[in-house]
């Protein structure tokens, strides 16, 4: 399967990169509570972008590991603000916006891989992986 | 979706609201404000959201559902969410998320139950039996 790009530009776009996550884990072959956790993960990811930066896309990489197993990439990226304190940022409870602070250290919770790139002025990459 | 277009019915003195299908942020918004000025307009003292369709509950959704639980509080009126699917709850339980002040129950029937039986809402399942008619009814049915 081909990776797909999804703008990010406004809140309606959260829920439409919800749905094609779903979809791709759907046709991954991922079962239902890895769908729901793949799908929740992109709505937190997506809505920092959208919160934080305004603006950003998600890159939706299907991908399969030496031993045949398939899995699903997904990065969120942004030229925002950036982050100035990353291991504050994922953190339970850091919030600069008003939130929970669950959407960073939940989703690292929710995938089997999680790496966070972020230059304040520049922006911020979030790459997240589960393997179905 | 516009949020105007999920029903919320009231069913004696509960208002009961189904969601139906994934909400954007700007649906879900506007469902809080409508279940609001609906309890004030019917002076309703249960609120039952069924979410037994909605296949995700992220920190957004979470916050609104203790949001509007917190403001029907003020309100005078108990909130309950029924039918949260166990992919759902399993999820919400790792990404930490607790529905504070939220009561959760597995069905609608049970959802009444708990608004009768715990928070003394004692008229809470009157005109059930009209309740199956109302859903297709599609919104705002029951007007008192
Ligand atoms: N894409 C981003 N660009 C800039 N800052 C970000 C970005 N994503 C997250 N942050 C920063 O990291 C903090 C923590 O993010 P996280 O998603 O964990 O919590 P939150 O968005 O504040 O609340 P919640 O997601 O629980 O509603 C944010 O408050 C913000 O300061
Ligand atoms: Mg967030």
């Amino acid at each position: 399967m081909e990776s797909k790009s999804i703008a990010l530009e406004n809140e309606h776009d959260i829920a439409v990169a919800r749905n094609e996550v779903r979809v791709l884990a759907v046709g991954l072959g991922f079962r239902l509570v890895d769908q729901t956790r793949l799908t929740t993960v992109a709505s937190e990811l997506a809505r920092n972008v959208i919160k934080y930066a305004r603006r950003g896309r998600m890159i939706a990489q299907p991908t399969r590991n030496p031993a045949g197993r398939n899995g699903l990439r997904l990065i969120f990226e942004d030229s925002g603000p950036g982050i100035p304190d990353i291991g504050a940022a994922m953190r339970d409870g850091f919030t600069t916006g008003g939130g929970l602070g669950k959407g960073l250290p939940g989703s690292k919770r929710l995938v089997d891989e999680f790496e966070i790139e972020s230059a304040p002025g520049h922006g911020t990459r979030v790459t997240v992986a589960r393997w179905a | 979706m516009n949020g105007s277009r999920i029903p919320i019915l009231k069913v004696g003195r509960v208002l009961i609201v189904p969601i139906q299908v994934d909400m954007d942020d700007q649906t879900v918004m506007h469902l809080q404000e409508r279940i609001l000025s609906e309890l004030e307009r019917t002076g309703a003292r249960g609120v039952l959201i069924d979410i037994s369709m909605l296949e995700t509950v992220d920190s957004f959704i979470g916050r609104v559902l203790s949001d509007i639980a917190a403001m029907a509080r003020i309100m005078d009126a108990r909130t309950v969410v029924v039918g949260m699917q166990p992919a759902v709850a399993i999820t919400l339980v790792e990404l930490g998320l607790e529905l504070r002040g939220v009561d959760t129950v597995l069905n609608v029937d049970e959802g009444i139950k708990l608004l009768r039986d715990e928070f003394g809402i004692r008229d809470a399942d009157d005109g059930l039996e009209h309740r199956e008619l109302s859903m297709f009814d599609g919104e705002q049915v029951n007007r008192t």
